[in-house]
């Protein structure tokens, strides 16, 4: 590991200005990040440590949502009574992550933020656009059976690992930043990107900018909520494909659906064209296997992850025969 | 090359107060080992994957491997040196055990675990999540699937842990 200053920030102004430091990068649970710098992809000059900052508590909004501050560990997150009655999901998403012991260090920001699983990311000898841009993607025609079927670019066929994202898009989330120059807010569908051109952008985070908290809107009154992950073994291990639904069921049918994916793209996978497809359908098996096609159409499988595409659609269905 | 950078640090270890210069990239397994001689917390991967290195970290269980010690200035860590707990005799009892190499891990894992399983926390495999959860074996198998054993000690880890829950 390269040797790197570390400062530690007690606010967000003296967190902002340690970071805009030549090579500094922000640390939270440092589970990813620390493991990263071990394995020599990542290395950082200066660390700026954020876990002392005052936003590690859950509270709700006066429009009767929930804010999560970007300190908030993945373990009290999924404890917390408002976040397992309201929002079931995430709770499941989050506790189906890593284990316990990483729970208790990982940060809502940290796991946003994360890098791709890739084998070829984390081996520093191989090509990788994500790491060493334009120097070739060695997973296009290599080792890719659980790469992306969605959305990937011949730059880039990765896939994002967080489980808790893909239940925090399915929820309508949004995502508050902090930089310098002001503050943005950006709907958590969108955080993420596409590969495109630039598979070293992860997110659309501008480097210098602190997530400071996620936001939950309110949930529809009468929706259920559920998060089904789908994996090589059953406990400590990342999706192959993963499922977050928000269903609200009137009279047999369909009144609200919102649907996410983990596991096939480049970012959490919201499922417009299955939502669009079950609004107003009945409450079916059938519907729902018809929404799952309609959406899986989309899908552009490599050469060895053809069977994902499959998967996707039944665990696609199976999730929301839960909540039917 | 950059030089190392050194920063002090004071850390309360097993009740006992060190005051001490570190490399900012020691881990706190590495503090532990190699500058304390702490030698029970064990390296597995050193990447968060085995669980082998799991300490309380101000009373909660986590992977010593991936904390920076600089990082944890002014922090409470417990090892298993410092645990006086009746799942250590429980793991004899049990014959929960092949090498031993996991078993601090698994020790202090399942002492953090114990203790989030009495807050109420809920599992992966918690059906009711808003009621707080009964310890059966697949919780225990669940909320245990940070700790890896080579020797597949298993069955004997699960059965101590549920002699105490
Ligand atoms: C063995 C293992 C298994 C795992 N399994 C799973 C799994 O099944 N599912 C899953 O979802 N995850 C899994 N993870 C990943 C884990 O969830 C992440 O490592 C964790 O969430 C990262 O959070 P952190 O706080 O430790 O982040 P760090 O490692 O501290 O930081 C990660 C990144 O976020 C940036 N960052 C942190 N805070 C901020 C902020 N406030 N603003 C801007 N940038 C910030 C950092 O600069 C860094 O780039 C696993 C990890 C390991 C090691
Ligand atoms: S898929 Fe993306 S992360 Fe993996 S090797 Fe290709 S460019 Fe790198
Ligand atoms: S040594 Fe820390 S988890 Fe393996
Ligand atoms: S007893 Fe040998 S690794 Fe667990």
């Amino acid at each position: 590991m390269r040797p790197f200053r570390y400062e530690r920030a007690l606010d967000e102004s003296t967190a902002l200005a340690a970071v805009a430091e030549p090579g500094a990068r922000f640390l939270a649970g440092g589970t990813n990040l620390v493991d990263l710098m071990r394995l020599g992809v990542e290395s950082p000059e200066v660390l700026v440590d954020v876990t002392r900052l005052p936003f590690g508590d859950v509270h709700e909004t006066v429009d009767g949502g929930l804010r999560i501050g970007a300190g908030v560990r993945n373990s009290d997150l999924a404890a917390d009574d408002r976040v397992r009655m309201r929002y079931p999901a995430l709770a499941r998403a989050l506790l189906s992550g890593a284990s316990g012991q990483l729970r208790n260090r990982a940060t809502t920001a940290g796991n946003l933020l994360q890098r791709t699983r890739c084998p070829y990311f984390q081996d520093v000898t191989a090509p990788c656009n994500k790491r060493e841009p334009r120097s070739g993607c060695s997973a296009l025609e290599g080792v890719h059976a659980n790469h992306a079927i969605m959305g990937w670019s011949e730059r880039c066929v990765a896939t994002h690992p967080s489980d808790m994202a893909v239940a925090m898009a399915a929820f309508d989330a949004v995502v508050h930043v902090v930089s310098r120059d002001g503050g943005r807010v950006i709907p958590l569908e969108d955080f993420h990107r596409l590969p495109g051109n630039e598979p070293e952008r992860d997110t659309l985070l501008e480097p210098g900018e602190l997530v400071v908290a996620v936001e939950l809107p309110k949930p529809t009154y009468g929706t259920r909520s559920t998060y089904r992950k789908v994996r090589e073994r059953s406990s400590f291990e990342f999706a192959l494909v993963s499922v977050a639904a928000v269903l609200l069921i009137e009279v047999g049918e369909v009144a609200e659906a919102r649907i996410a994916i983990g596991g096939i793209a480049h970012k959490p996978w919201r499922a417009h064209v299955a939502e669009a497809a079950l609004v107003d359908k009945p409450a079916t098996e059938e519907s729902f296997r018809a929404a799952a096609e309609a959406e899986l159409a989309q899908a552009r499988p490599l050469r060895d992850n053809a069977w994902k595409v499959e998967l996707a659609r039944e665990t696609i269905v199976q999730t929301l025969l839960e909540l039917a | 090359m950059a030089e190392a950078e050194l920063v002090q640090i004071t850390v309360r270890v097993n009740g006992e107060e060190h005051t001490l210069l570190v490399d900012t990239r020691t881990s706190v397994l590495d503090l532990l080992r190699e500058r304390l001689g702490l030698t029970g917390t064990k390296k597995g991967c050193d990447h968060g994957q085995c669980g082998a290195c799991t300490v309380l970290l101000d009373g909660r269980r986590a992977n010593a491997c991936l904390a920076l010690a600089v990082a944890h200035d002014d922090c409470e860590i417990v090892t298993v040196e410092g645990l006086d707990h009746p799942l250590q005799d429980a793991f004899v009892e049990h014959d929960a055990l092949q090498c031993g190499y996991c078993t601090p891990g698994q020790i202090c894992s399942a002492v953090g675990m114990l203790a989030e399983a009495g807050a109420g926390w809920p599992s992966a495999v918690t059906r009711d999540l808003v009621r707080p959860p009964r310890l059966d074996a697949d919780e225990i198998r669940e909320r245990m699937s940070g700790n890896l054993c080579r020797c597949g000690a298993y069955p004997n880890i699960v059965a101590a842990i549920e002699d105490v829950a």
